[in-house]
């Protein structure tokens, strides 16, 4: 092994460039330049497998990341944009002694806010007796003045709790900020987690890592504990405020991860002061939140009003002690960085002890003499609002010109009680990976913190680290471009299975079908099939143009059968007016007319519109889909990115297909036949039918009578060629034809198979139902109308009755949708303050 | 003195509402120179939940919800209060520059709890505007509470009571640029002043009986909850003041509650699913009993 052939404390050629500078600690090299011995077994090992095959490792940690969907949104000029998770495959390293500091630092901290936020709502005692000042508490808007005298169940303020952690010149550890309100980056942690152990397995393996999955079983207990409802096995649900926020990715994998339902606010109604879900089969009771909506935005009764996040009623469901928030609102309170400088009196006061994980040095502006000293010594500063906790707003005294020096004063002379003076602690370095290299990088470890079934917390052994973008920056922040790391706290024995945790879990009755499913869940999944569908159904027909003009020019001119193609195109994308409006375009436009169809993102109908509108449902709800279903759904945004923008390569669109079809396979394999899969599938139905009914009332509105219609490519769009050619085994005649593609219901691609398989789906969605609903009626009628229309087999012709027919047919299809809209996806009205 | 207050909110909606959540803050609280004995709130049709507390600030609150379908909402307040006599106007020596400080570092323990009542709040927010306005009226040294009553009065001839002019959401600039509102712009805009010269004040809200005793004007604010403020000067405590009719709240004044401003201590809101447009219709009776 590595281990043994490497000389005690030479630095190995892996890091010849590793050069830590300036005052800060190296987590990797003692100030002597020898390697601290925690680090001595991975660095021998990741150097024992060589660059090539480290290199192919760290790849194969990108694929992963990748495939897994994991990202997080930015917000950057002109908006949001959705990033890959960015992971170094280095892990940071840790002894346990280290991190015992670490641990019981934060258990004392977590100790502390928690009785400072059960005063602060509670008998007020600190203020009144001057322990804190009351501008601090009040001036701050993480406290939330409904929220006083609410009680949480169980009296615990903090079910979870985190902080950032960095470490000193002095190799002290140093709390930089807390965090309450909903903190981010656990999912994260674990994600890293899965990635690093699949990248270096045996490493990972051998290193006696402390594992991070009791973390999440003890938190998972609590939630059970809390439920205020103990004789039934309680219904958790995560709250997220969307697709749209920052972290959504992580949103999805802990729901998922925890065995919650993800759900947003206008999902939940209060009743009798109670929340419920609302699902397609009613209301179903929610006994505990675990939110990641920010306080003041959960209820637009007594919180912010503005807020379009929020449930009327739920702060006075909580107040009721009916569920259970976690945390419970107002917990922001304590994200206050002046809190700070009066902690170490206030763990004197309130817990007998001295604070043992310091903050980082603080001074309360609204205190004159802190104020004063700020002010004095802003150049060695880091200066803070009290209230915001991103980054982006803080400033570094000593980078201000004397301009903005005199703004910065002006504000906090204004509004001294909002703004801190803290020191500047140069961040300790560690090894991240740059251009194949190690370089060192200012660090700092988010970790996290969760109640246990008694009074007390535990602490994740591990958590998320992050570095700085360059090697220059002290500022640490996704936002920013930093890179993340997974933290390897080593065990100082071989890994305990800490398994004596009593976990809560109840058995569990058996389920089956699908209860529960949100409106917003189901119209998602609906509209997840019909994208699915568009795209292939313009996919398809792009293909047969290029298939057709594969071997002649592409001269719609000469060519009237490319001309009726074309109109095709322009009909089923719906992207009028398209080849409708010239009967004779040149080559080149019509070349430009296709690539737009295929690529332009915001031509309504194009794939790659449709694509990104197949994205968009599927994201919002993630959490429905199997990991190899998203990788799926993936992979198809990553085809249509890779697509080349010649004409020429337009039958490359054959993998795109093949993608679109492992997408309907995977849905028919892996979901369970409850309303989702019905949902999805009745859109895909809806979608083919009206496709292919689109494809044949363009034949006529270009002109084209049962000699001239391009029956072979119509036959290729359906994928009923070999269908066709099985069965009569001649040249394609127009009745036979449109009885394989209309009337066949042996044939999957047919109008009516779509039709008795959409009847067949609906009746599974209404099988209480005594009457039949308004979309089955409505179908029925549709399918009549066929029946109808059609005197005698292989008796229909290209002409104005079926042109009629088809108009009917598509008229009754969308009525169906609306319907279906209607009766399982209408959202209840968005609430209104009066 | 002692008073029933009969306080009706209807509103009419054009569409049927199908759920609604509430709080009212119509329920005197009891306080040294007033005593809630009953006060009851009835309301049509019957609440699905209903329940009482203290918010932070200790007013009475009412939560309820209506969970059945409906197109009109009445909430009728019924309250009898006793108002003790008024007695003496307080006065303090105290410079106001000196109030301000000791207020500031709220260095006395009872000074400390006033210290909310010095920030910015949803409502009011301190400006250079506000100090200039209040300036004429602090000349240095000049006692906080004669000071105080001065920028009261000079608010009362300065600006017109109309109601016309602004809403419950006007800004407070827009008031003093248009010198012109209602009791409660004249509230924020004393609390304003008085906050942007670091001396705290609160919004009380409450009612002001109309009736004129003989030979006496009527008082504007009839027929409606009234608002005024109250300025805390160390020493003396909480002093009231009205704006609107340039006098210091005396037996004819019943309290609700008070907050930073109008926002903490809104009589009535509530937050409905559907409904369309509303009308409101506010009536409020004070009748002397015994």
């Amino acid at each position: 092994m590595a281990l043994n052939t490497a000389d005690e404390g030479a630095s190995p050629p892996f890091l010849s460039g590793y050069r830590p500078a300036g005052d800060a600690f190296d987590e990797l090299y003692e100030r002597d330049g020898t390697l601290r011995p925690h680090w001595e077994y991975l660095v021998h090992s990741v150097e024992a497998l060589g660059a090539a095959e480290f290199d192919r490792r760290c790849a194969e940690g990108r694929r992963l990341l990748h495939e897994s969907g994991a990202t997080y949104t930015a917000y950057r000029e002109p908006g949001r944009i959705e990033l890959p998770w960015p992971l170094d495959p280095m892990p940071v390293v840790l002894p346990s002694d280290a991190w015992r500091t670490i641990e019981d630092g934060l258990l004392q901290r977590v100790e502390l806010l928690e009785a400072v936020l059960a005063d602060l709502y509670g008998p007020g005692r600190l203020i009144d007796e001057g322990l804190v000042p009351g501008s601090l508490v009040w001036g701050h808007e993480g406290f939330l003045r409904p929220c006083a005298g609410v009680r949480p169940i169980g009296g615990r303020h903090l079910p979870v709790y985190s902080a950032d952690v960095a470490r000193a010149p002095d190799g002290h550890f140093v709390a930089l900020g807390d965090r309450a309100q909903a903190p981010s980056g656990s999912g994260y942690a674990l994600q890293n987690r899965v990635v690093m152990s699949h990248v270096l397995p045996s490493i990972f393996r051998d290193s006696q890592v402390h594992r991070l999955r009791f973390y999440f079983r003890r938190l998972r207990a609590t939630l059970f504990a809390l439920s205020p409802r103990q004789d039934e096995t309680p219904h958790i649900v995560f709250l997220t405020p969307g697709p749209g926020s920052e972290t959504y990715f992580e949103h999805t994998y802990l729901a998922n991860y925890l065995g919650c339902t993800l759900v947003q606010g206008d999902d939940l109604v209060v009743l009798d002061q109670q929340v419920w879900l609302r699902t397609l089969e009613g209301l179903r009771r929610v006994d505990v939140i675990l939110r990641r909506v920010d306080g003041a935005y959960c209820d637009p009764l007594e919180l912010r009003s503005d807020s379009l996040l929020g449930t009327p009623g739920l702060l006075q469901a909580a107040r009721a002690g009916n569920v259970a928030i976690v945390n419970p609102l107002g917990c922001s309170a304590i994200e206050n960085p002046g809190l700070m400088a009066f902690l170490p009196a206030l763990a004197r006061a309130l817990l007998g002890q001295d604070l043992q994980l310091p903050s980082v040095r603080t001074w309360w502006c609204g205190d004159d003499q802190s104020r004063a000293y700020v002010l004095e010594h802003m150049n060695d500063l880091v200066i803070k609002p009290t209230t915001a906790h991103s980054s982006d707003v803080t400033v570094f005294g000593g980078r201000l010109d004397a301009v903005g020096r005199d703004r910065v004063r002006r504000e906090i002379l204004a509004n001294p009680h909002l703004y801190v003076g803290q020191e500047y602690v140069p961040l300790s370095t560690t090894p991240v990976v740059v251009n194949g290299e190690l370089e060192p990088r200012a660090m700092v470890i988010r970790a996290f913190v969760a109640a246990d079934g008694g009074g007390g917390h535990t602490v994740m052994p591990g958590g998320l680290c992050r570095v700085a973008p360059d090697s220059s920056s002290p500022i640490v922040s996704n936002r920013f471009g930093g890179v993340s790391k997974d933290v390897w706290v080593l065990a100082s024995e071989p890994a305990r299975e800490l398994d004596s945790i009593a976990v809560a879990d109840r058995p569990l009755p058996v389920a089956r079908g699908g209860l529960e499913v949100a409106g917003r869940v189901a119209d998602n999944l609906f509209w997840v099939g019909r994208y699915a569908e568009r795209v292939e159904v313009a996919a398809r027909v792009l293909r047969e143009v290029a298939r057709h003009t594969r071997e002649i020019e592409l001269r719609p001119g000469d060519d009237p059968q490319l001309r009726t193609l074309l109109a095709v195109v322009t009909h089923v994308t719906a992207s009028f007016p398209g080849f409708t409006a010239t009967t004779a375009p040149g080559a080149e436009d019509t070349e430009q007319e296709l690539l737009a169809i295929l690529h332009d993102e915001k031509r309504v109908g194009s794939v790659r519109y449709n694509i990104r509108a197949l994205q968009k449902a599927a994201r919002s709800v993630r959490d429905q889909f199997s990991y190899d279903t998203w990788r799926v759904i993936g992979a198809i945004g990553d085809e249509m990115a890779a697509l080349p923008s010649t004409y020429g390569d337009l039958a490359e669109l054959e993998r795109l297909l093949i993608l679109l079809a492992a997408f309907g396979g995977l849905s028919a394999d892996s979901m369970t036949r409850g309303p989702r899969w019905r949902f999805l599938e009745i859109g895909r139905c809806l979608e083919r039918s009206l496709g292919l009914i689109a494809t044949l009332r363009a034949l006529r509105a270009a002109g084209a009578g049962d000699a001239e219609a391009p029956w072979q490519q119509i036959l290729g769009f359906a994928d009923s060629q070999t269908a066709y050619r099985r069965r009569y085994r001649s040249t394609p005649r127009t009745p036979l034809v449109l009885d394989l593609l209309i009337d066949d219901d042996s044939n999957p691609r047919s109008v009516v198979f779509q039709l008795l398989r959409m009847e067949a789906l609906l009746q599974g969605l209404s099988s209480n139902a005594v009457a039949p609903t308004a979309e089955q009626k409505a179908l029925r009628k549709a399918m009549k109308a066929l029946q109808d229309g059609k005197r005698a087999p292989g008796s229909r012709h290209l002409d104005s009755e079926l042109d009629g027919l088809l108009f009917h047919m598509q008229d009754r299809l969308t009525a169906i949708s609306d319907q279906i809209t209607q009766d399982y996806f209408r959202q209840p009205e968005r609430p209104h303050l009066v | 003195m002692k008073f029933r207050v009969i306080h009706r909110t209807e509103y009419n909606y054009s569409e049927p509402v199908s759920l609604c959540h509430n709080e009212a803050r119509l329920r005197p609280r009891s306080i040294g120179q007033q005593i809630c004995n009953v006060s009851q709130i009835e309301i049509e049709p019957a609440p699905a939940a209903m329940s009482d507390r203290q918010d932070i600030f200790g007013n009475h609150v009412t939560y309820f919800s209506i969970q059945e379908t409906h197109q009109q909402l009445v909430v009728t307040a019924t309250s009898e209060v006793e108002r003790g006599h008024h007695t003496l106007k307080p006065s303090s020596a105290t410079p106001w520059e000196e109030a301000s400080r000791v207020s500031r570092e709220g260095v006395e323990p009872e000074s400390r709890a006033v210290a909310q009542y010095l920030l910015d709040s949803p409502s009011v927010a301190r400006s250079r505007e506000l100090t200039e306005y209040a300036a004429p009226s602090f000349s240095p040294g000049r006692p906080v509470i004669e000071a105080a009553f001065d920028l009261c009065a000079r608010i009362h001839r300065d600006f017109e009571f109309d109601p016309a002019r602004t809403t419950v959401s006007t800004p407070l600039s827009e008031v003093l640029a248009h010198r012109a509102g209602v009791c409660q712009d004249f509230a924020h805009l004393a609390i304003g002043c008085l906050r942007s010269l670091a001396l705290p004040a609160r919004y009380v809200s409450g009612y002001l009986e109309t009736v004129p005793p003989p030979g006496k004007p009527r008082l504007v604010g009839a027929d409606a909850s009234h608002a005024w403020l109250a300025l805390y000067a160390p020493g003396a405590g909480w002093v009231e003041l009205d704006p609107t009719n340039d006098q210091m709240p005396d037996e004819r004044y019943v309290t609700i509650g008070w907050g930073r401003d109008y926002s903490d201590v809104a009589p009535f809101k509530g937050v409905i699913f559907g409904g369309g447009t509303h009308t409101l219709d506010v009536g409020v009776d004070m009748l002397r009993i015994d």
